[in-house]
């Protein structure tokens, strides 16, 4: 961008506002920052600028590049959720591009702000992330970054089994330890001169944790017996960015739908010239472009958004966005009509071809809910921190109906050995029998279960 | 509080954090080939392929596991552009005509693992990493001298490609200095410099590789695979690590000759076998024209063993002695693939013979042929084997 563009963009930002004031936007003060292409797909593949290193993240990066060098796709905006939040626009984008964009990240913070998932998120993560980093750069200059990178890859192999309901539900009070005998004394036997000596009494075994626990991220950090401090702290540093991330994940169709929402409105109140407008037109519908094995958030989100406003007014939409997340939105709001006028089918691999296979409104809608609930991920739990009397770990897939990936499995609990230190478990279900799959540092082993 | 919005916008060209960690993940992925390379040398794909051409290698490990559902075709769902019906094909299944080759990836579906792009050079690269010639010597004549360009001046002018940056701000430091001005900034033409070169000759040891195949009509499919596939790296390896390196190439069935490279790799021939023929005219060779003092002798030879009688066999022996009187070392490679354990091999022959220059091994399969690409040139080849071996010598 030119500096007299940068100079027309930044010229245009009070109008902007001003728009999504009047229509009833209440963002976050946004600092917006133009950086070259290059700087956006890095951004793009950490979620957060100066967030700590990892090779997975130079690969992300390798692809998002790579897409963008083919010209597959483009990013044109980054959002942080934070106040004042920031956001990023690319510098050979053009003004008018960018101003869409701006409009678009009005939308993004103000659903930030109300939404009620994102009431706890920290809103200082950018600073949070960088100090996070340099602790980590720590770790890797005093115990090595091969170590440090092993270990990393261990704790984000499980960083998605973290549970951000915990800070609703306070957690019952673990049981301190096992009973104790009582201590033996000198004199001991005056107490049983007449009478035979009781049997001692069956210690029962206290189970930690007392209820299944979900957080694994910080079961493990708080209960594996070999850690370092350094090894416990990296643990909460993937734990907190993790649930910073959470409510964007649950939120994603709404989030940005309520930006597409936006934008479109907000551009309309803008005063373009016919030429400005084709420019945002043609932008607008490369944005919303139907996707034909995957629904694009964009498109499906801003229609149901249009379609809530139209049936019941803005003030329930405003509503919706402040105490829905994708599930009940999709469960609440996804109606025959708009199955039907987006054109959302279910499809499946027939042969060697995806076919469509079906059109009812309500299947679809139920398997999107499925495919949103819990990010598609199993719910995993642990059971038990002392399995056996013998300080396994014992995880519990809880069994929804489809059964694990077991190689993956198998690869997931050799990280997670690594982790806790001594043998892992996990009873899952597989062929339709109760399997427990164990990792015990050198072989693994599954039993059926009767 | 007014929500405010501000813009700013600043130079970003030093920030590398991206690439950085790119880079980390690039190495990782030579780690994991380096630690696959003896399923990759095996691989005919790779033989056929020229230099440049990319070839595609899954790598497991570079995918961090999670726990994650079966991949058992559940529904999903899509989006048309309007009045799609159940039965419209949307689209090929990438795993239509992909699923890749590669250890254990059958148990999972084609698009599970990472697929590094390497070039066939990168590879090569890989696999040459630490190999040498074992035994070599300085030998009384420099007979062949190569030419290497060296950076070693600096001049005012030159292709901008050769810029040295380093000079360069070093003279506009000194002329702004000059001026009163003690700062870095206002490069002028006057201030660039330019590395220049000029060839430094390096003298390199002479070397002969005398390279042995069997072509009789016992060698099946696989022992001709084998012995192609080894000869393939060894040749790209010695061209690649020297510049004067002769490779005389000799083929024999019970009638030995020598050959140009091409039939050397391509020859199909059949008949009996007879070792001898190929030992004698090797011998004659090294004679006639590589004089021991003036070069690095080595002989190779790949068979699947099934020689002549035990008469050629005893013929065979006594050459090698005699070769190893001229030759740094000699190697002899036996190729069987269900191992038949054939009292009568060639293998068995040399069995007696204990000198360290004298290397076999024995090749069962396509991944065996990296691990005796290391006993012939890898760091431990041209050390004493064992303290056994030390008092031999």
């Amino acid at each position: 961008m030119l500096v007299q563009e940068v100079g027309e963009l930044e010229a245009s930002l009070p109008a902007i506002l001003d728009a999504a004031q009047r229509c009833g936007l209440d963002p976050f003060p946004v600092h917006f920052e133009l950086v070259p292409a290059a700087i956006m797909h890095e951004f793009g593949a950490y979620g957060l600028p100066a967030r700590f290193s990892h090779w997975t993240y130079g690969r992300a990066y390798q692809q998002i590049k790579t897409f963008y060098d083919y010209g597959l796709s483009k990013i044109y905006e980054l959002v942080i959720n934070a106040n004042p939040a920031y956001a990023f626009l690319v510098d050979s984008n053009s003004v008018l591009q960018n101003k869409v964009v701006v409009a678009h990240v009005l939308g993004h913070v103000d659903f930030f702000k109300h939404n009620a998932y994102f009431e706890h998120t920290n809103r200082q993560m950018v600073e949070g992330a960088s100090v996070n980093a340099q602790r980590i750069r720590r770790y890797e200059y005093v115990h090595g970054s091969r170590e440090v990178e092993e270990f990393l890859d261990a704790v984000l192999s499980i960083q998605e089994h973290v549970d951000d309901v915990s800070r609703v539900k306070p957690r019952p009070p673990e049981p301190q330890g096992r009973r104790q005998p009582a201590k033996e004394t000198a004199y001991d036997d005056l107490l049983y001169l007449a009478a035979e000596r009781p049997p001692e009494p069956v210690v029962e075994r206290a189970k930690v944790p007392v209820e299944p626990e979900r957080d694994l991220l910080l079961f493990i950090a708080e209960h594996a017996r070999g850690l370092e401090t350094w090894q416990r702290d990296l643990m909460h540093i993937v734990r907190a960015e993790q649930l910073y991330f959470r409510p964007q994940m649950k939120t994603k169709i709404m989030n940005e739908g309520w930006a597409a929402f936006w934008h479109a409105r907000i551009m309309r109140e803008l005063e373009l010239t016919s030429h400005e407008y084709v420019e945002f037109s043609r932008m607008h519908a490369s944005v919303l472009s139907p996707s034909r094995r995957q629904i694009n958030p964009y498109f499906v989100g801003m229609k149901m958004f249009e379609d809530i406003q139209a049936r019941f007014g803005m003030e329930r939409a405003m509503e919706v966005r402040e105490v829905d997340s994708d599930v009940s939105f999709m469960r609440n709001y996804l109606t025959e009509e708009l199955v039907e006028e987006l054109d959302l089918y279910l499809y499946r691999r027939q042969g060697d071809q995806w076919v469509v296979v079906d059109k009812d409104w309500e299947h679809v809608r139920d398997t999107l809910v499925s495919g949103l609930t819990n990010f598609g991920q199993p719910y995993i739990a642990v059971e038990d921190s002392d399995f056996q009397d013998n300080g396994e770990l014992l995880l519990q897939h809880i069994f929804e109906g489809q059964e694990l990936d077991t190689p993956y499995a198998q690869r997931t609990l050799e990280q997670v050995f690594r982790l806790w230190g001594r043998p892992v478990c996990l009873a899952t279900q597989r062929e339709s029998m109760p399997t427990v799959l164990r990792f015990d540092g050198q072989a693994h082993t599954v039993q059926e279960r009767a | 509080m007014l929500p405010v919005l501000t813009l700013s916008h600043n130079d970003w060209s030093l920030h590398r954090k991206g690439p950085i960690d790119l880079a980390r993940h690039n190495a990782k992925v030579k780690e994991a080939i380096r630690g696959d390379l003896p399923a990759i040398v095996g691989e005919e794909a790779i033989i056929t392929a020229d230099g440049d051409r990319v070839v595609k290698i899954p790598i497991r490990s570079l995918e961090l596991p999670r726990f994650r559902f079966g991949q058992n075709d559940q529904d999903q769902v899509g989006q048309g552009s309007g009045g799609s019906r159940p039965g419209d094909p949307i689209g090929q299944t990438p795993g239509a005509n992909a699923p890749g080759q590669g250890a254990g990836a059958g148990e999972l579906p084609g698009l599970d693992y990472y697929e590094a792009e390497l070039t066939v050079d990168e590879i090569a690269a890989l696999v040459f990493e630490d190999l040498g010639l074992p035994f070599l010597q300085p030998k009384e004549k420099q007979q062949l001298k190569s030419e290497v360009p060296r950076f070693t001046e600096v001049r005012r002018a030159g292709p901008m490609s050769n810029l040295d940056k380093r000079h360069t701000i070093m003279e506009n430091l000194r002329r702004n200095a000059r001026a009163g001005r003690p700062r870095f900034g206002g490069i002028a033409n006057d201030d660039l410099r330019f590395r220049a070169w000029e060839p430094t000759v390096v003298e390199e040891n002479n070397a002969v590789i005398i390279a042995m195949r069997d072509v009789s009509g016992s060698m099946g499919e696989f022992q001709k695979y084998i012995t192609r596939s080894f000869y393939f790296w060894m040749v790209r390896f010695l061209r690649t690590t020297y510049t004067n390196v002769e490779i005389v190439f000799i083929t024999h069935h019970t009638e030995a000759k020598e050959v140009d490279e091409e039939s050397f790799f391509h020859l199909g021939e059949s008949g009996g076998t007879r070792v001898s023929s190929a030992y004698q005219l090797a011998l004659e060779i090294i004679e006639q024209r590589f004089n021991p003092s003036f070069w690095n002798v080595y002989a190779f030879h790949f068979s699947d063993g099934d020689n002549w009688g035990v008469v050629d066999n005893q013929r065979c022996v006594e050459l090698v002695k005699t070769i190893l009187t001229h030759a740094n070392a000699f190697g002899y490679g036996e190729i069987q693939q269900h191992s038949r354990g054939s009292p009568t091999t060639l293998m068995s022959a040399f069995e007696p013979l204990s000198d360290p220059h004298f290397v076999r091994v024995k090749i069962g399969a396509k991944e065996e042929v990296y691990p005796a690409l290391r006993t012939f040139f890898g760091p431990a080849a041209g050390q004493p084997a064992s303290p056994a071996a030390l008092r031999v010598s």
